[in-house]
């Protein structure tokens, strides 16, 4: 368990308030004029040293991306983008951050625009979230007020300039080529990498995109040592990690715990508990809905990191744990969720944008029990088919909770499908079908 | 890629009020001067907001003089991005999400709900024309589920059993003040305990 000094959200659930004097009492902004004024090769280094990934599901260390950022802004400006566009079914970590320690993420804009040379930041809020976009903007006016942000923000000499952009229901804007695109004022559709963004990015220019939760935890990182941070977790995966759990447990929350706590200790210590007793764990989505399911036999004795988790084929994502319960049935929930996919793909490559719309319609079919098994293996080549063929990943965000699914519930699957095709029972209609190639 | 349907009757012309027209120039100054078409979102949104919460054609046309972008590239952002509306909503436009997260609490019971109160298809407002309601996907308040949004707010932590009378408020026009509906902190869990320091601890 975290210990309730190492906790770097205080305000999670908004008991102490969120106002600027609230954040004050905190340690924000304490020292921050200080932090700057050890320099870029400084801040970089020391998030580097913490092994800080990004939050926002791909795991990449924040230090050396940050460290891809030309060294000296040449004819192009820099900037510094915010990625709050918060869509994976099963995370709603960010809204709390931006409701209730909005003061964390701003002082982490500045630190983190200083590093790497941007005079402006967008930060890119998804349209629904109007409520916390208006939140996070009273804070960024009060933090522009006191002179934390704005021309030589906090005496530092360095100017910076937040505005908030807001998105318009585009899960695929989440990905960062197509936030920039989304920006731009196109249609949110991921650009090819290379060239990456931290060289090609917004207007062409130099960019960083970083999740919320990732710059936000800057400023504590750097207050109070890399040393500090890289010691809580393990190695490569250090620090703590806000957990969203939802789905069928006793009491579903958010949570700030330490990056590789048991998945056990994560749902019953926190949670309340699995509804119907432990026993009663179906499987488990770890990390929002892109990552492939754990069925309950793996979950007993799982660490929730980056690292355990791809061992076992599947990912920590952005930490939203997504808890499925025997009385529910898991193929109806996957559908479900291949009908997201289906619903957000943004229709740029062919295998994504049909190929979803395959994979909802068979595993629909499937979970009212009218596939055949020969279904089934054509499910498991679509999936292959769209995974790698993509410009983006959410190619592979929408096949792989598929294979998950096929890899650990085919049996459960297959006893619900037809062996043959529908045709052959009614072999006594003649006209639907060549009898006498049936007849041996 | 959400299916659009644009409304059959449209009004002629539109125009930004004077006050909107300020609010735009104060978007316009958040980008850089030779990126204009960056604005394009944030402009059909004040279109959308003064058009009681729908855009007709012509004011695509509008923003797209006004942002000196060809009309078709405006209409490609309407009709890609699923939160403008392209014909007309109730007063209050209730969207219940039904994504997995929401689907294993028990959304579908919210749907039904919708269904009996407001109208029996999606995106039809109801006899008194006081609502609509449609399917959406995540709207990233899991810990909540099963939620829905309407207009601007967040209605958390529903069940069968309120669904119904929060649905007649909204009916009545006199809606239910929003946010959790089993007195829950925000996202914290239930019944939490408080520690010495005076923060909630799960």
């Amino acid at each position: 368990m975290l210990k309730q000094e190492d906790r770097i959200f205080k305000n999670l659930y908004n008991d102490l308030g969120s106002s600027l004097n609230d954040s004050f009492k905190r340690d924000d902004w304490s020292n921050t004029k200080e932090l700057i004024s050890k320099g870029k090769e400084w801040i970089i280094n020391e998030v580097k040293l913490s092994e800080l990934r990004g939050r926002g599901g791909a795991g990449f260390p924040t230090g050396v991306k940050w460290s891809f950022a030309p060294k000296k802004v040449g004819s192009r400006p820099h900037y510094l983008i915010i990625n709050a566009d918060e869509s994976e079914p099963g995370t709603c970590k960010d809204r709390d951050i931006m409701r209730f320690e909005p003061q964390k993420l701003i002082e982490g804009c500045l630190i983190t625009a200083y590093a790497v040379n941007a005079h402006k930041c967008y930060i890119y809020i998804r349209g629904e979230y109007t409520k916390e976009g208006e939140y996070l903007q009273k804070a960024i006016d009060e933090a522009y007020e006191k002179n934390l942000i704005g021309k030589n923000a906090c005496n530092s000499g360095w100017d910076l300039d937040i505005y908030i952009h807001y998105g318009a229901g585009a899960y695929i804007c989440g990905e960062e080529t197509a936030l920039l695109e989304s920006l731009e004022g196109n249609k949110g559709q991921p650009r090819l990498k290379p060239p990456f963004p931290a060289l090609v990015g917004l207007y062409g220019c130099p960019t960083i995109v970083n999740n919320v939760e990732t710059i936000a935890v800057v400023p504590t990182i750097l207050r109070r040592g890399a040393k500090w941070f890289a010691s809580l977790g393990r190695p490569k995966n250090t620090g703590t990690k806000i957990f969203c759990i939802s789905g069928n447990v006793n009491k579903p929350c958010n949570v700030e715990e330490e990056m590789g706590i048991s998945l056990k200790d994560l749902i019953e210590k926190h949670a309340g508990g699995v509804i119907g007793g432990w026993e009663n764990l179906q499987a488990v989505i770890p990390g929002g809905s892109s990552m492939p399911l754990i069925p309950k036999a793996s979950c007993d004795t799982l660490k929730m990191d980056f690292d355990s988790l791809v061992a076992e084929k599947s990912g920590l994502g952005t930490a939203g744990v997504i808890v499925i319960n025997k009385d529910q049935d898991i193929l109806k929930c996957m559908a479900r969720i291949a009908r997201f996919y289906k619903h957000e793909s943004c229709g740029q490559c062919t295998p994504c944008r049909e190929g979803s719309g395959w994979m909802w319609r068979i595993l629909e079919r499937a979970a009212k029990g009218e596939a055949t098994h020969k279904d089934i293996d054509l499910l498991s080549d679509v999936t292959k088919q769209i995974e790698g063929h993509t410009i983006c990943a959410f190619g592979e965000g929408s096949a792989w909770p598929v294979q998950g699914l096929l890899r650990h519930f085919r049996k459960e699957i297959d006893k619900r499908c037809y062996s043959e095709p529908i045709i052959k029972k009614r072999k006594n209609i003649p006209y639907l079908v060549d009898q006498h190639l049936l007849e041996k | 890629m959400s299916v659009k349907k644009v409304y059959d009757k449209q009004p002629d012309t539109f125009e930004f009020t004077k006050e909107n027209l300020v609010l735009a120039e104060n978007i316009l100054n958040k980008y850089p001067k030779e990126r204009k078409k960056s604005a394009v979102m944030p402009l059909l949104y004040l279109a959308q907001n003064q058009n009681d919460n729908w855009i007709p054609l012509a004011a695509l046309k509008y923003i797209g003089k006004f942002l000196s972008m060809p009309y078709i590239n405006v209409y490609e952002i309407a009709t890609f991005y699923s939160m403008y509306n392209l014909s007309p909503v109730g007063k209050y436009f209730v969207q219940v999400c039904t994504t997995t997260p929401c689907l294993l609490r028990g959304a579908n019971e919210i749907v039904k709900a919708c269904q009996k109160k407001i109208s029996k298809n999606e995106n039809t407002i109801s006899e008194n024309g006081m609502c609509s309601w449609t399917e959406v996907e995540c709207l990233g308040a899991c810990v909540n589920a099963p939620m829905m949004q309407v207009n601007r707010d967040y209605y958390e932590d529903l069940s069968k059993n309120n669904i119904e009378k929060i649905l007649d408020s909204f009916m009545q026009d006199d809606p239910i003040k929003p946010g959790s509906f089993r007195n829950r902190k925000n996202s914290a869990p239930e019944n939490n305990k408080i520690n010495g320091n005076g923060i909630n601890n799960a």
